[in-house]
């Protein structure tokens, strides 16, 4: 019906930083070659390590393992899916590369910019260009403001318009994500679930950010209004060239709304591809378990053999040795419970850490 | 096969062997309303649905349709006030739950008929260790010994797949993952061998690869116990692959009902043909670039249930909505054999 073939659409930005692995992150390894203009965000060898302290001095006793060397790039105007099961380090990943949790390790480039070590002023600038919205439509908003004043507090803060500009500039917002604008007045517990999540994204686009973090942002409603954001914001990229990095957990949305996509399992990126080859030719065990758990709203569909993985996900704080994924996995030889696999690049813009890869002929 | 089913419906009354096609469950007209100082919130208004034997029945609907109040209603567990159930026959094996005592409805709930929930993290007792909360009811219904309760636990763990059950018992709920409470919840749903298992979205919150565990132990259970299953839910995904006939719910009200195949090969109702059309479908889509083929929108939102439109409650946001429509709530007719829909234009619907 509305046929997208924009060029920046259908060919979103350069490949990922193939060769570069997680763990061994040297800074500029990853430097684009001279003339292509570098992603518009690429992180390297990102990791975030929660402290587990005890007793009366706080004695360090573990550390939970949220994000453990993960390597991401976005391209202008592209969105990246990144999913996972709960507790992957999926929404932690999102918060640390906009640098609302101090990373561990790592480097955030933005633009080719370094900003992992920038202060909270210097960071400034580019909060302008990184927005996020939240999960929770009900707990993300503030109670006490208008929904009206949610929209305006950015450009107030960042000192873009006030008065009557912003009046304005609040009400084109509200208009463009499907509110009257005679609705800025009310509070948002006047507001359904669906519409309080235009009122999150009213606000991320406020300050005509370059990149927007989804941080499960259609997870908490129902599939009727889930579809009328997930059409607002793909309509949205269209009309500005935003990038998303959406963070989902239902595959199928994810592989509706990206143009690549990650999968997370323990800390890890254990395969990333384009959005078709990832659901007709996974190569990591995990994806194809998780695609084929994902339920086929078709009684007459016909899929081929179920994997149903057992047990559940180990703990972040002692994570298997090796691969992460070796407690679960079918294929599961010696050398994976001793050797991490690193994420390599078997086919053009196809990574996956793997030792032995599925359907892909080098296992 | 004609025969089979003559026979089946004689065994509904008679105590014989279960077989399947014999009702075993059935609501008629059942109406359950909240009353509030806003007003009167209708949230069932007339629902009539039947469970077979050895049936899975799917339930589904978007939230507030009315879904888990319905199941709710089924084991009379509405707090009243502010609900009540104002009319409608919960028929049982013949006898309408809504004229027990509550006694003898004790006698029913968890062990004729029993219920797992949502939430495995909020329906157990975080204070008791599991191996007392499934003895409690063991204890309770088949008035076994505390040792003998036990005893049953461990089997009913092993029997929903826990390693080291005997240990397990012993521990307390807050030292289990999500996926094992609710395999914990279904052992202790199924621990008297009740002739109904009512499921309130039992795989909502877990993990898809969890979920996809917990619906492939439900449905074994089911062919080793013969348990009927009302499984509510709001993934059509869930429905297509675990039901066998599957009642639509939109706003407190029945709009469509009919075998699994049917209702998803053509679909009587503009609001499951718009639920169906706004689901992303991996299987389907294979456009190089998102939005290549856009989700279908049902515009608007739920009206509330204490303003509800005086014609068809889907009418605000249908798009083959006429006057008919706005004037007159249209009745709940078998528009192809075995499938019913409410609704005036059935035959316009662009599938």
């Amino acid at each position: 019906m509305t046929d997208r073939t924009a060029p920046s659409r259908t060919a979103p930005g350069s490949s990922a930083p193939g060769s570069s692995a997680p763990g061994s992150s040297a800074p500029g390894s990853s430097a684009p070659s001279a003339g292509a203009p570098p992603p518009l965000l690429e992180v390297t060898g990102l990791k975030k390590y929660f402290p587990i302290r005890k007793g009366v001095f706080s004695r360090l006793a573990g550390q939970v393992h949220a994000v453990d060397g993960v390597d991401l790039t976005i391209a202008k105007g592209e969105t990246l899916g990144l999913v996972g099961e709960s507790g992957c380090g999926k929404s932690t990943t999102g918060k640390v590369l906009l640098k609302l949790i101090e990373p561990t390790a790592g480097t955030i480039r933005v633009n080719g910019e370094d900003i992992t070590h920038l202060s909270k002023t210097a960071m400034r600038p580019y909060r302008r260009q990184m927005q996020i919205i939240f999960q929770d439509p009900y707990s993300s908003l503030n109670p006490r403001m208008s929904a009206g004043s949610i929209v305006g507090e950015p450009l107030t803060i960042h000192k873009i318009a006030k008065g009557r500009e912003k009046q304005q500039r609040v009400a084109a917002l509200f208009e463009r994500v499907g509110l009257r604008p005679d609705q800025m007045t009310k509070y948002p517990h006047e507001f359904s679930g669906g519409q309080r999540q235009r009122i999150g994204i009213a606000r991320a686009l406020a300050l005509n950010p370059s990149l927007i973090v989804g941080d499960e942002p259609v997870s908490a409603l129902d599939v009727s209004i889930q579809a009328q954001v997930i059409n607002l914001l793909i309509d949205l990229q269209e009309e500005f060239g935003i990038s998303y990095l959406f963070i989902a957990h239902d595959l199928a949305v994810v592989e509706h709304i990206s143009h690549r996509v990650a999968v997370m399992y323990l800390g890890r990126i254990v395969e990333v591809t384009g959005r078709s080859a990832l659901f007709t030719n996974p190569w990591h065990p995990y994806t194809e378990a998780l695609l084929s758990a994902v339920p086929i709203p078709d009684p007459s569909a016909k899929r081929g053999k179920r994997v149903i993985l057992k047990g559940d996900v180990p703990s972040p704080i002692n994570p298997p040795s090796g691969c992460h994924f070796h407690t679960r996995c079918l294929y599961v030889q010696e050398q994976c419970k001793v050797e991490t696999p690193q994420l390599r690049e078997l086919s053009p813009g196809h990574q996956v850490a793997c030792h032995f890869p599925l359907g892909s002929g080098t296992g | 096969m004609v025969e089979n089913e003559g026979a089946a419906r004689q065994e509904g009354t008679a105590a014989g062997i279960p077989g399947q096609g014999s009702v075993i469950l059935e609501l008629s007209g059942l109406r359950t309303h909240f009353f509030s100082r806003e007003g009167v919130v209708r949230a069932v208004d007339g629902v009539s649905y039947h469970l077979n034997r050895r049936e899975t029945l799917g339930v589904v609907g978007e939230s507030g349709c009315g879904k888990s109040v319905t199941a709710l209603s089924i084991l009379r567990l509405i707090p009243d006030p502010p609900g009540r159930i104002v009319e409608g026959v919960i028929r049982f094996e013949g006898t309408d739950l809504l004229t027990l005592s509550e006694k003898k409805m004790q006698q029913i709930r968890g062990n004729e008929i029993s219920m797992i929930f949502q939430e495995p993290m909020t329906s157990l007792n975080p204070v008791l260790t599991i191996g007392h909360q499934i003895s409690e009811a063991i204890i309770l219904h088949q008035k076994l010994s505390k040792s003998a309760a036990m005893e049953k636990s461990v089997e009913m763990l092993r029997l929903v797949h826990i390693p080291e059950a005997a240990r397990l018992v012993r521990e307390y709920p807050h030292q289990l993952s999500g996926g094992m409470r609710q395999r914990v919840m279904i052992a202790m749903a199924l621990s008297c061998n009740p002739k109904v298992l009512i499921a309130d979205e039992p795989t909502t919150a877990l993990d898809v690869t969890i979920q996809a565990q917990i619906l492939e132990l439900m449905l074994e259970l089911q062919e080793k116990l013969g348990t009927a299953i009302i499984l509510i839910t709001h993934d059509l995904g869930v429905i297509a692959e675990t039901a066998q006939r599957v009642v639509v719910m939109y706003a407190g009200k029945k709009v469509e009902e009919a075998p699994v195949a049917e209702l998803f090969a053509e679909p009587c109702h503009p609001y499951t043909l718009g639920l169906m059309g706004s689901i992303p479908r991996m299987d389907r889509d294979s456009a190089e670039s998102p939005g290549g083929t856009r989700l279908q929108e049902i515009k608007g939102i739920v009206p509330s249930l204490y303003d509800l439109p005086p014609g068809c409650i889907f009418e605000p946001r249908c798009q083959y909505a006429d006057d008919q429509c706005r004037a007159e709530y249209p009745p709940l007719e078998e528009k192809r054999p075995g499938h019913l829909a409410a609704c005036w234009h059935t035959d316009r619907l662009e599938r």
